[in-house]
């Protein structure tokens, strides 16, 4: 009997959870159509109701009711699964999210390793999608969406990790406890940095869309897919962008810590206020291209995610004062950025190769031209 | 209870690995193998090993498959005719039948021992790996980073022999 109140509970916790994920979907929607628009010096939605708040509905029916079609040569049962498991995994991590001191679904102590683990499980769908589409371009959709997601997701856990080591803890309540004499945000900003970046490259929002850009590769994985099922995947994109917003404020700014009002209201001013940089850094930012976006996963972000979770453990181990990690933190921060913005100001290597074989030529036989 | 949930976690492990030897299409084959090892996982769970059955996910469930995946789509195995047998599976049998009479010895021969099943503690966990198992863990990242090597130096090597231009890889 008390194992049957106890699955009604969880499944009661779970439908709770959906409505509140879709409502946040549905916020997230209007968020960005009308922050894009201000960004574009456009007003965005405004017909659909007040200020356009029903847009997203109008877009929800839309979707929904749009044909969905199948194409012949798919693999049909993989066709189906994907986005099933691109859904399930974008969900699930919610059941130990936590949006406030006992808002939660199921408290564990192991949350925040459990969330890394399911949230790499979504990956699998993008590929699946991919290749059970029949499609070329699903197919170097799914390859590129596999090629990026892995490489990003080694230093999101990283940064985690370093996270933990801070924290002495995985569970989501005693990091945002050990965070309330001031956040990590104030000694780890390289980890904040990381986790960020490496954050918008793992939902494929804009500088980072890569794997689905429609000028490129036609929507990759989700080329074939339409109505219901593409508003799926849609949905999953949303949710994971609230996640990653959601895990920032917990692992950077706090979580739900903040004077005076509820922790729930903290914790969803902080997390929306990430959320607005993320749309601001798409109404910003182009385009990165695939090479560019490999390289700088693995010789800029990975051996920055080292770097963290070394000068974390070396901060632990001797019991520094805590202005020591942060000008640890800031020192390698800084160090990064001034060897990018060396080799973005510098010619490119075909430019120096072409101006050194002028050069040589001018200098063995001017040309009558010059 | 706890036995009901072991047969639907032995027949999820057990189901897809003779899925994986049974399908002809080298994708499901993998999406099998996924059954299989989150199959183990929820035996983990079962064992009160929360941990590794998260490890399990993570590594095997998640990076593992796409990896394979991501080499099934490299090779384009659709154009290649679906041949699931060769010359070799005398030898497979062999090594096979091998494999699970040591296993099954290890499982008679071994003392019983009824042990009530209990959570480690994380960082029990965490402390024994990197101070009383530090050499073993060391030689088995050490062992990977070999592989890793090796696998860029085969492929190297084969990138030398093709005469195409290898200096114009787009970067810059």
């Amino acid at each position: 009997m008390s194992f049957l109140i106890s699955v009604a509970w969880s499944a009661l916790g779970l439908a709770v959870m959906f409505a509140v994920l879709s409502v946040v979907v549905l916020s997230m929607v209007w968020l960005e159509r009308k922050a894009l628009g201000r960004l574009q010096l456009r007003y965005g939605p405004t017909r659909t109701g007040k200020f356009g708040l029903l847009q997203p509905v109008a877009d929800a029916i839309k979707l929904i009711v749009k044909e969905d079609i199948i194409p012949n040569d798919s693999e049909k049962a993989i066709f189906w699964v994907a986005p099933v498991i691109v859904v399930v995994s974008a969900f699930v991590i919610w059941v130990t999210i936590p949006g406030g001191d006992s808002v939660v679904i199921k408290h564990l102590p192991l949350g925040l390793f459990y969330i890394i683990a399911f949230a790499v499980i979504g990956i699998l769908g993008l590929v699946l999608a991919g290749w059970g589409s029949a499609n070329k371009y699903g197919i170097m959709g799914g390859l590129r969406s596999a090629a990026q997601l892995i490489s990003y997701e080694i230093p999101v856990v990283l940064v985690a990790a370093a996270v933990a080591i801070l924290a002495q803890s995985l569970d989501m309540r005693e990091i945002v406890a050990a965070q309330s004499a001031y956040p990590y945000l104030v000694v780890l900003p390289l980890g904040l940095v990381i986790f960020f970046i490496a954050g918008l490259a793992e939902v494929g929002r804009t500088p980072f869309d890569i794997y689905h850009a429609e000028s490129e590769v036609v929507g990759g994985p989700f080329v074939e897919y339409s109505g219901a099922h593409w508003s799926v995947f849609f949905l999953a994109e949303y949710i994971n962008t609230f996640a990653i917003a959601a895990l920032t404020a917990l692992l950077f700014l706090g979580g739900w810590g903040g004077p005076a009002l509820p922790d729930v209201v903290w914790f969803l001013f902080k997390t929306y206020a990430v959320v607005l940089v993320v749309f601001w850094v798409r109404g910003t930012f182009p385009r990165l291209r695939i090479d560019q976006l490999m390289a700088f996963a693995w010789k800029v972000m990975v051996p920055l995610s080292f770097y963290t979770v070394i000068i974390a453990a070396v901060y632990r181990f001797y019991d520094l004062p805590w202005w020591s990690l942060t000008i640890l933190s800031l020192a390698g921060l800084a160090a990064a950025g001034w060897i990018i913005y060396r080799r973005m100001t510098a010619p490119a290597r075909r430019v120096i190769q072409i101006q050194e074989r002028l050069a040589a030529q001018r200098g063995a036989a001017p040309s009558p031209r010059t | 209870m706890q036995l009901a949930l072991f047969i639907i976690v032995a027949i999820f492990t057990i189901g897809g690995a003779l899925g994986v030897v049974a399908t002809r299409n080298v994708v499901h084959a993998a999406l099998f193998l996924l059954l299989s090892l989150l199959g183990a996982a929820g035996a983990y769970l079962l064992l009160f090993a929360e941990f590794l059955a998260l490890v399990q996910v993570l590594i095997y469930g998640g990076a593992i498959i796409i990896v394979v995946l991501f080499a099934v789509m490299l090779t384009r195995s659709s154009e290649y005719p679906r041949i699931t047998d060769n010359r070799q599976w005398p030898l497979a049998l062999l090594t096979a039948a091998a494999l699970s009479g040591v296993l099954g010895a290890a499982f008679w021969l071994a003392p019983e021992v009824v042990a009530e099943p209990q959570a480690p503690e994380f960082t029990e966990l965490a402390a024994s790996l990197f101070t009383k198992w530090a050499l073993p863990f060391e030689i088995a990242s050490l062992v990977l980073l070999v592989a890793l090597i090796g696998a860029i130096i085969i492929a190297r090597a084969q990138n030398v022999d093709t005469p195409t231009d290898a200096s114009s890889d787009g970067e810059g």
